[in-house]
């Protein structure tokens, strides 16, 4: 074995690959032919609604990792990672605007609607390129990042860090809502980008593209975890632990915080912007809302429930979550953002480690009480 | 105020001479109006171990922050090996220029494991993504392997170093300067808070280490100064007030009227 698949090989524990190939085989196997192959009228069937709620639930997940690696792990809490989930969107969701083509209300064969509707005569310059699906693909990271590389540029070389870092990118989440919301930015104003008809020729309504949009999502989740595992298992993982805990001893050692900060952060948007392009065409809208500064504490918050510094944590506590919210705005919508406050005070409170740190505590418990009992049982 | 044109306070650089490892000159800091350094000038040889005391306040701290890029002095020159003036550099720079600084109150990584601590430590190229690909060596293991025999605290491997107890990260702070392979190393009160026997270990260990490296010592236990047995550098308000052997210093009418007169 080469140097990098014994690297690969050593990311997770026996039990760790087993979990996470088991959740794998459920996701991307399961659930699909439980949609697809099972008759609907039987109680087995998974309807298609639910393949694609579990399936923004995944690029929630996907966000949830990135803001965990930065978070958890380098001691940065970024309270603005909507905004570059929301960029990713914005970039798939160009794609998506000129695919639709002359199928427009206007049926102007380039312009999309919201353009002819402002009286419009050419495309911006900007909305060059993305008629191709690899150009909006290469934009939904590399724009993300390069926001996150400047922002955290200016940031990290200032020394700016805690509290008032995470207010600095509560502002700049802020400043983007305000300016995508203007008609003359050119991205759709307050409605966004919408109506969006077909991806690489597939069809947006039909079921098997939504399954097999599904699918990518649980596939690139499973991807992104590895990575992060991989940078959080690296030496350079245990200089941003080291970041996190005494930031200026790092730099003593001869390290340089500013660029380990610079990395990781930029990473971490490419990665919040892969997740937004593809929660957009299974939600098939985005728009300015997602730049609410309120959503990207949300994310904040899921990751303080799931576990912070786990990275598995980060991700269930997103699915969980977002589960409670679609259960809870069903029944009763009002009662949600307290529930979400409440959420946040009791995990805070009660359960610093998150979930994760629930279960492993109860494990050790377990294991406390398993041992000294076959002690009592081996003296008697 | 404008400065005469051929001060005599200033040296020209030219004649610092070969031996010279670090070279303080008429360097003064203040914080808010408080004169931390005054006019402070200070030169340590290579391979020289050198103890700095002082009283309380005496600047002892401040002039470790000036050498090692916390601090930028308001006036005055700091030269390293060649000439490097540090105070154009910052702290990461100083640290890869050869300036390791242990710090008075152990700051280890407490998240971290003993060893984990040191591989952080240990003399390698710091660029982001060599450190985010490269692996350990087998070399690299076994110096680890050393310095844990040296700071004696190979059954603590693999132990979280916060749970280590006060004198051991110490030592630990020591051994990951050990593998930092600095030419200068900086010691802020090594022993503080050691016990007896801890603290004539640690002296022992510092003899060990200044057989190779040079070393700047602060402290104000004057026995733990005794034992060093080395040169010594008297601080007072931010100026030096004498320098030589402990008989010179004790019997120095400044130094007892600092340290005895108040």
């Amino acid at each position: 074995m080469g140097p990098l698949s014994s690297r690969l090989f050593a990311l997770e524990s026996r039990r760790g690959w087993t979990v996470f190939m088991g959740l794998a085989a459920v996701l991307m196997a399961v659930v699909p032919v439980l949609n697809l192959a099972v008759p609907e009228d039987t109680w087995l069937h998974v309807p298609t609604f639910w393949v694609t709620t579990l399936g923004k639930f995944l690029c929630f997940a996907m966000l949830a990792l990135a803001l965990d690696l930065i978070w958890g792990y380098a001691g940065i809490l970024s309270l603005g990672h909507g905004a570059f989930f929301g960029l990713g969107g914005y970039a798939m969701g160009m794609y998506l605007m000129r695919q639709i083509g002359e199928r427009g209300v206007y049926g102007h064969p380039e312009l999309p609607d919201f353009m002819v509707f402002l009286n419009w005569k050419e495309l911006p310059w900007y909305w060059y390129g993305f008629d191709s699906f690899a150009f909006a693909v290469l934009m939904a990271m590399l724009v993300p990042g390069a926001l996150a590389f400047v922002f955290g540029w200016l940031a990290f070389r200032s020394r700016i860090t805690g509290v008032y870092f995470s207010i600095i990118s509560q502002a700049m989440v802020f400043a983007m809502m305000l300016a995508f919301f203007r008609n003359e930015m050119g991205f759709g104003g307050n409605n966004g980008l919408t109506d969006f008809k077909d991806l690489l020729g597939f069809d947006l309504s039909a079921s098997t593209t939504k399954v097999g949009l599904y699918v990518i999502s649980a596939l690139m989740l499973g991807l992104v975890y590895l990575l992060c595992r991989y940078v959080v298992t690296s030496k350079l993982g245990r200089v941003l632990i080291a970041v996190r805990d005494a930031e200026s001893r790092v730099r003593f050692l001869g390290y340089s915080v500013t660029r380990a900060k610079l990395f990781v952060f930029t990473l971490s948007a490419v990665l919040a912007g892969i997740a937004g392009a593809l929660y957009v065409p299974q939600v098939g809208i985005i728009n300015p809302g997602e730049f609410t500064p309120a959503k990207s504490i949300e994310v904040a918050i899921w990751v303080a429930v799931g576990g912070r510094g786990t990275l598995f944590g980060a991700a269930a506590g997103a699915v969980a979550v977002n589960g409670a919210k679609s259960l809870l705005t069903g029944i009763a919508p009002e009662i949600w953002l307290f529930f979400l406050g409440a959420l946040f005070i009791l995990v805070t409170l009660l359960m610093p480690r998150g979930l994760v740190g629930v279960v492993r505590q109860w494990r050790e418990r377990r294991a406390i009480s398993k041992a000294s009992h076959s002690d009592s049982h081996v003296s008697a | 105020m404008s400065l005469p044109d051929s001060s005599p306070s200033l040296p020209e650089p030219h004649h610092i001479a070969p031996e010279t490892l670090l070279y303080l000159d008429g360097v003064s800091v203040s914080f808010d109006g408080f004169q931390a350094l005054n006019s402070l000038s200070l030169i340590i040889d290579r391979g020289e171990m050198r103890a700095i005391i002082g009283p309380n306040g005496a600047g002892k701290t401040t002039m470790m922050d000036v050498v090692t890029g916390r601090t930028r002095p308001d006036q005055g020159e700091v030269l390293f090996a060649d000439r490097i003036d540090l105070t154009a550099l910052n702290e990461t720079e100083i640290a890869n220029l050869g300036i390791g600084r242990k710090f008075q109150k152990p700051t280890v990584f407490e998240n971290l494991t003993v060893f984990e601590n040191l591989s952080l430590a240990l003399k390698a190229d710091r660029r982001i993504l060599t450190v985010l690909f490269s692996g350990i060596s087998a070399e690299q293991t076994e110096r680890i392997k050393q310095a844990l025999e040296t700071i004696r605290l190979t059954a603590q491997r693999d132990r979280a170093a916060g749970s280590l107890s006060h004198g051991q990260k110490q030592w630990l702070e020591i051994g990951m300067l050990l593998v930092q392979e600095p030419d200068l190393m900086l010691l802020d009160e090594p022993v503080a808070g050691m016990t007896d026997a801890e603290t004539e270990q640690t002296v022992e260990l510092l003899h060990e280490i200044s057989s190779t490296h040079s070393l700047v010592v602060v402290e104000h236990d004057m026995n733990f100064v005794r034992d060093l047995d080395c040169r010594i550098t008297v601080l007072d308000e931010g100026q030096v007030i004498a320098e030589g052997p402990m008989d010179a210093i004790q019997s120095d009418p400044r130094v007892i009227e600092v340290y005895l007169g108040r």
